[in-house]
């Protein structure tokens, strides 16, 4: 996988919950192509439409707070989304996402570094994110080399299954 | 320096001596959970790593409870083959729809012991810290991991120490209490942290009132939530369990993120108003709020105790003509006991709608949904936009008892009034 992210900023506040992630009426829904068309559909019903691939959802404070349903971060991943960076990120969340391949980064101040329809850039490794259309950057924590592993691997299932016995 | 009672149950399911916050360690797996939303992509991502069976089919309880019994053709299969699964699996702890909300029959049928580390693939796994364990939610493909090796790695967590003193007053329970530290920290006060609870009103408490407490650490963005084992703990297992009593504390020396205290002497009934578990107000404030259906249940409150309350209050009256009430509890062994100790008669007799256990109501799954407009007094534990249908509904959070006086009059109202 690409450890740079380019793409359209789509701007969300504190406390984006896994309920409007991904409504609880499509938990049944276990296909990742179906549950794209409803991504955010509890916050933004534009949101599946329009949403274009390698496109960055960027988030305020405890962005994936509340259920465990992988179903978020899978449908993100399937509409289309290339990254997720948020001010602080839902435990859960957190973890679901980066097993599934999906890139998520912590970036104190980035709800101010751009606004929506924004061009950014997101350096996994580096820890740093840039916004493209005013050039102004933010630098955070790097994630740690074991999760980097993960996602490396492409996510949790083609980690485990290179690495099952020193696991 | 000591370790808190989370630090020390991860570090012996590490194989440490000793384990700091922020370390990632691999921890062996006591006992892993799932339910009818999460069991699919386990299962599937389980056989993705290659793993065609789980690692211990004694040690992985399945249970079927969020749409219980099936409402679609959609759950229905995933019931089947969640059947299959376990029949294929030799899996015994298997429960059927009706036996119970997971996190009511995972302590209820001796599952949970102090000092065990529990993963369960539902975000409420948080509540089986009430009875001295370190327990987490995790997603479908951490369990995928765990049901493939039976170990999982944590981030070692903070741990942030709750003291409370003080007798609660007349109506008010432990729900106003962590409904009041939502309100005081907030919706991500305690992101990745263990809540460790302590103070002469937990010892007082008992394990269904402990239970609330943990089953909200995740409200607050915590990992986990729990309370030293102790007399009550060992009372509650025996009976349910032949594992040997055993208990972790947390040493004194210990280290802690943070030590925040409540006096809950003058504690008024609490409730959370949409559309956040943070933004709560004392009964008094949002007395008088018409409300268009109440649920008494779930997981964070459907145990026998907090049917007690309520049908203490609704003993002998009737709901208010128009209202919706919905009770539900949480598992066979409550519904039965409510039974045999006259509380569904009451709760029949006072107009309120009683169902089998199922957590299909807490999270809008397939009953009790709301319309646009519509406002829904609840007791379980989440009031986001559209948690129970429409996204234009409103859902209150409180106690039983707040529940139980507001299906009465038809509006917010204080328990305290009856």
């Amino acid at each position: 996988m690409s450890f740079v992210i380019s793409g359209r900023v789509w701007r969300y506040g504190d406390n984006v919950n896994t309920d409007v992630i991904i409504p609880g009426k499509y938990l049944m829904i276990n296909d990742p192509a179906e549950l794209g068309k409803h991504a955010m559909e509890g916050i933004d019903e534009r949101f599946a439409q329009k949403v274009q691939k390698g496109d960055v959802i960027v988030g305020g404070r405890n962005f994936g707070c509340g259920s465990s349903r992988e179903h978020a971060p899978l449908a993100l991943k399937a509409a289309g989304v290339g990254a997720v960076v948020a001010e602080s990120v839902a435990r859960i969340f957190y973890r679901n996402a980066i097993n599934l391949g999906l890139p998520v980064l912590e970036c104190r101040g980035v709800s101010g570094l751009v606004r929506e329809d924004d061009l950014i850039v997101v350096d996994v490794l580096r820890g740093e994110v840039t916004n493209q259309s005013t050039g102004r950057s933010l630098k955070t924590t790097p994630i740690p080399d074991f999760i980097v592993s993960i996602l490396r691997s492409g996510g949790l299932v083609p980690y485990l299954r290179q690495h099952m016995d020193d696991w | 320096m000591g370790m808190t009672v989370t630090e020390k149950i991860l570090a012996e399911a590490a194989g440490r001596e000793k384990v700091s916050p922020g370390e990632i360690v691999k921890a062996r797996i006591d006992v892993a959970m799932m339910n009818d939303i999460t069991t699919v992509l386990a299962i599937n991502s389980m056989m993705e790593m290659g793993r065609q069976k789980v690692w211990n089919p004694d040690k992985v309880i399945m249970v079927l409870d969020h749409v219980a019994p099936a409402s679609s053709i959609e759950a229905a299969e995933v019931q089947k083959t969640m059947r299959e699964f376990a029949e294929t699996q030799g899996i015994k702890g298997f429960y059927e729809v009706g036996e119970g909300v997971c996190h009511q029959i995972m302590p209820e049928k001796g599952y949970i012991h102090a000092g065990d580390v529990v993963a369960g693939a539902d975000s409420h796994t948080c509540t089986y810290g009430a009875l001295g364990a370190f327990a987490t939610g995790v997603g479908s493909m951490d369990m995928a991991a765990v049901l493939a090796t039976g170990k999982l790695w944590f981030r070692v967590p903070e741990t942030m120490r709750i003291e409370v003193e003080g007798d609660l007053p007349e109506m008010v329970t432990p729900k106003d209490i962590i409904l009041n530290i939502a309100g005081e920290i907030g919706a991500d006060g305690a992101a990745y942290k263990a809540m460790e609870f302590h103070g002469a009103t937990i010892r007082e408490m008992s394990i269904g009132g402990r239970m609330t407490l943990c089953n909200m650490a995740i409200e607050m963005g915590g990992k986990s939530g729990i309370v030293e084992a102790d007399e009550k703990t060992k009372q509650y297992l025996e009976g349910r369990t032949k594992a040997p009593f055993r208990n972790v504390l947390s040493d004194p020396s210990a280290e802690y993120s943070e030590t925040i205290s409540f006096d809950v002497t003058d504690l008024e009934p609490k409730v959370a108003v949409p559309n956040s578990v943070d933004n709560v107000k004392s009964v008094s404030e949002v007395a008088g709020k018409e409300i268009n259906q109440v649920f008494i249940g779930s997981c964070t409150n459907g145990r026998l105790e907090d049917l007690e309350i309520a049908a203490r209050i609704l003993k002998g009256k009737q709901i208010r003509s128009g209202v919706r009430l919905i009770v539900i509890p949480a598992s066979r062994e409550v519904y039965l006991e409510a039974l045999q100790t006259g509380l569904i008669e009451t709760f029949i007799k006072s107009g309120a709608i009683v169902t089998n256990p199922t957590c299909g109501v807490c999270w809008g799954g397939y009953i009790g949904i709301l319309a646009a407009g519509e406002v829904c007094l609840s007791t379980s534990n989440r009031n986001f936009v559209g948690r129970m249908g429409s996204p234009k509904a409103e859902v209150y959070l409180a106690s039983p008892a707040t529940a139980a006086a507001s299906a009465i009059r038809g509006v917010i109202t204080d328990p305290r009034e009856f």
